[in-house]
């Protein structure tokens, strides 16, 4: 096993190569500075200024990757909406989500939809998550870890449907992080967060994209105007 | 892997008259590219980017000893553990002792170069566990009993008619009259066979693209999902890769997160941008139980303070392979080792030595193409003159090359007698070469001048031309005056 001695051995090589001590005040403040602050670089225009902006740069990138996207006007147009898009997919009206309080409260009372909760089982064909953020400059989706939206739900089964309450989106990355660190805490993250844009796919045989590589194959995103 | 860099010669050779290698390379190196350029041209603020993310890559490597213990410590914090190894043989021991300690059998592997540079299967597979590569790319240079030849794409020396022969002969329990003409019939292929590894894999090990010090996240990039099947689905998952990788904090890695994937496969960002921190936490359903990052040195303290640091802000992203002329003639494998194209040309030396791996930064035009499409602007025709310095200093380069050099040498800092043996040549040659301008042929320059033609001198050196030029001026002062 690792010990402390080859710990102390890279630290020690990189310090004498650098020509540092390790206690310089100048250095560690800097350091502390950025650790701290995160200080936002450049952020390019197409991140959008207004919200109209920004659905649409989120809503092209999405779709030139393949994926369908949805404007839901509110909560309770949602589970017809997905009723519809399994329909026109042609998949069983089945999907499993995890505890998002959120997705907890719709009523899928007028749809034949079953639903499920809880980690993604292998036999899952289509799944729904809800992204805590989004960001419009590439048409990026967030998805954080923990119980109310399993991760494994992003990758396992052939289909994944997510909901993204427009409130939520943001211009560019930084923006998102900062909404993270508001809800994590500064410096904390859960064991995982994904940025998912677009659907699972591969251009390793003859450099041609093929869509449905090990994950999902499908992608659709709700993007719901509601407050 | 055992390098083979030293015999770049005759495996380039050997490249060159390889056909169907040459219909893969021509097939693969025109998409990537027009691809980039297309991505670049639609992101006006695209060379600002690099600029930023050369400065946030040279902040860190000046604080590297720093960031690493505020990363270990968040690791440490979240859950997870640190190890640190010098030297690959200590890495493959750290993994393989998690491996044991976990009774892990299948173990899956996201694709990493740096597992490669540690030779991580072979010591797996001698210890009697079964890694399979997960990364479409990489599992099908593995089921070849190959080495990657591409960083970003591992089988982009072969052709699809080369993976359906592989998939056929491997894959025996499928329907052998099974359509598996068109990529999408590979792919879907290799998912079912994969899956069933996900499922089943004990340990999941993947590189990192980035860390981050802010929140100790190892944070990775793939088009395919398969890394994150990797982390998500065993019970441990082992995140092996190197000191360099850091970055302060998120925003950092949002900047440069912008410049990888245009620069890589031209797209505006990668399908799945993961951030892994830590175990699964109590109570979340999904996710790996313990977490370890391995952080390997290998030879990259030794960059810091010295004429290759610059290479160790290196992203990965492949652009300089992408555009460079050897690489796209010979393909990834004549290299020898882990890093090919101009990248690997500067960064294998340095980590196997350039008594091994000197004819790599030879096998360069300079035409410089690698260092402009570098995202990270690393001087790379530069390094690898710096190699070629330090090869000749080190007598590695050969007897002729070095006497006619030292010869030259001798003779260029004598400026009256290199004026007296060089002056009567120059005329010769300018004689001899007058009619045609240039040389198809000269002695004891047969090989070099195969490739190429040679200007013909136009008879009187620069001196005696400036010599004359003075004189007459002077003359002409003399009439004025």
């Amino acid at each position: 096993m690792s010990s402390q001695s080859d710990r102390d051995a890279i630290i020690g090589a990189i310090r004498k190569n650098l020509g540092a001590r390790g206690d310089e005040p100048g250095r560690r403040g800097r350091v502390r500075t950025r650790i701290e602050r995160s200080p936002n670089g450049i952020i390019p225009e197409r991140a959008g200024y207004d919200l109209a902006e920004r659905i649409d740069q989120f809503t092209a990138s999405l779709k030139s990757q393949g994926v369908t996207v949805e404007e839901v006007e509110n909560l309770k147009a949602l589970p017809g909406a997905i009723a519809t898009i399994l329909a026109e997919f042609n998949l069983p009206a089945q999907l499993r989500h995890g505890d998002d309080p959120l997705l907890a409260t719709l009523d899928w009372s007028d749809t034949l939809i079953e639903t499920q909760t809880g980690a993604a089982h292998l036999d899952d064909a289509t799944s729904l998550s809800r992204a805590v953020t989004a960001t419009a400059e590439t048409g990026t989706l967030v998805l954080t870890s923990g119980t109310n939206n399993p991760s494994t739900l992003n990758f396992l089964p052939e289909t994944h449907l997510v909901v993204l309450m427009t409130r939520d989106l943001c211009g560019s990355y930084e923006e998102a992080w900062d909404r993270i660190r508001a809800i994590y805490g500064r410096g904390n993250l859960p064991s995982t967060v994904n940025y998912v844009s677009g659907p699972s796919a591969s251009a390793d045989i003859e450099q041609t994209l093929v869509r449905g590589a090990h994950g999902p194959k499908r992608l659709a995103v709700f993007l719901v105007a509601e407050k | 892997m055992q390098p083979s860099s030293s015999n770049f010669k005759p495996n380039a050779a050997a490249a060159l008259a390889d056909s169907t290698l040459q219909r893969a390379l021509a097939k693969a190196r025109s998409g990537f590219q027009s691809k980039r350029a297309r991505a670049r041209s639609e992101l006006p603020e695209f060379d600002a980017l690099c600029e930023q993310a050369k400065d946030i890559k040279n902040h860190t490597l000046a604080h590297l000893d720093l960031y690493l213990e505020i990363f270990e410590q968040k690791v440490t914090e979240s859950g997870g553990r640190v190890h640190w190894a010098r030297t690959p043989e200590q890495a493959r021991k750290l993994i393989l002792g998690i491996c044991k300690e976990a009774g892990a059998h299948t173990i899956t592997k996201g694709k990493s170069m740096v597992a490669e540079e540690i030779a991580l299967n072979p010591a797996l597979e001698a210890a009697g566990f079964q890694p399979v590569e997960t990364d479409l790319g990489e599992y099908i240079v593995q089921i070849r009993k190959e080495v990657p030849s591409h960083i970003i794409a591992p089988a982009f020396h072969l052709t699809r008619e080369q993976v359906e022969a592989d998939f056929r002969r491997t894959h025996l329990d499928l329907d052998k009259d099974r359509s598996l003409t068109k990529p999408e019939e590979l792919v879907a292929e290799a998912r079912g066979i994969l899956r069933d590894k996900f499922v089943k894999a004990d340990v999941g090990i993947t590189g990192a693209n980035f860390l981050v010090a802010e929140t100790g996240s190892s944070v990775i990039v793939t088009n395919e999902g398969n890394a994150d099947l990797t982390h998500l689905l065993p019970r441990v998952h082992i995140v092996l890769t190197t000191i360099e990788k850091l970055v302060p904090n998120l925003s950092d890695v949002s900047g440069i997160l912008r410049v990888l994937a245009r620069s890589a496969t031209g797209q505006d960002i990668s399908m799945y941008t993961t951030f892994m921190t830590g175990p699964r936490r109590p109570g979340d359903p999904d996710g790996p139980e313990a977490y370890h990052v391995v952080l390997l040195d290998n030879g990259r303290s030794e960059m810091l303070g010295a004429e290759f640091q610059d290479m160790l802000r290196c992203i990965r992203c492949g652009s300089c392979i992408n555009h460079c002329p050897v690489y796209g003639a010979v393909g990834g494998h004549a290299y020898g080792w882990v890093y090919p194209g101009p990248m690997g040309a500067v960064l294998t030396p340095s980590l196997i030595g350039v008594h091994e791996a000197g004819h790599l930064p030879n096998a360069s035009s300079f035409c410089g193409r690698c260092e402009a499409v570098c995202p990270m602007k690393i001087p790379l025709p530069k390094m690898m003159r710096h190699w070629r310095e330090r090869e000749f200093e080190q007598g590695e380069s050969p007897r002729i090359q070095r006497m006619s050099i030292k010869a030259w040498s001798w003779l260029a800092r004598r400026p009256q007698l290199y004026r007296r043996v060089m002056g009567p040549l120059i005329g010769l040659l300018g004689e001899w070469g007058k009619r045609r301008g240039n040389f198809r042929w000269l002695p004891m320059a047969g090989q070099w001048l195969k490739h190429r033609d040679l200007a013909a001198p136009a008879g009187r050196s620069f001196h005696e031309l400036w010599q004359l030029e003075q004189n007459r001026r002077i003359r002409e002062a003399d009439i004025r005056r």
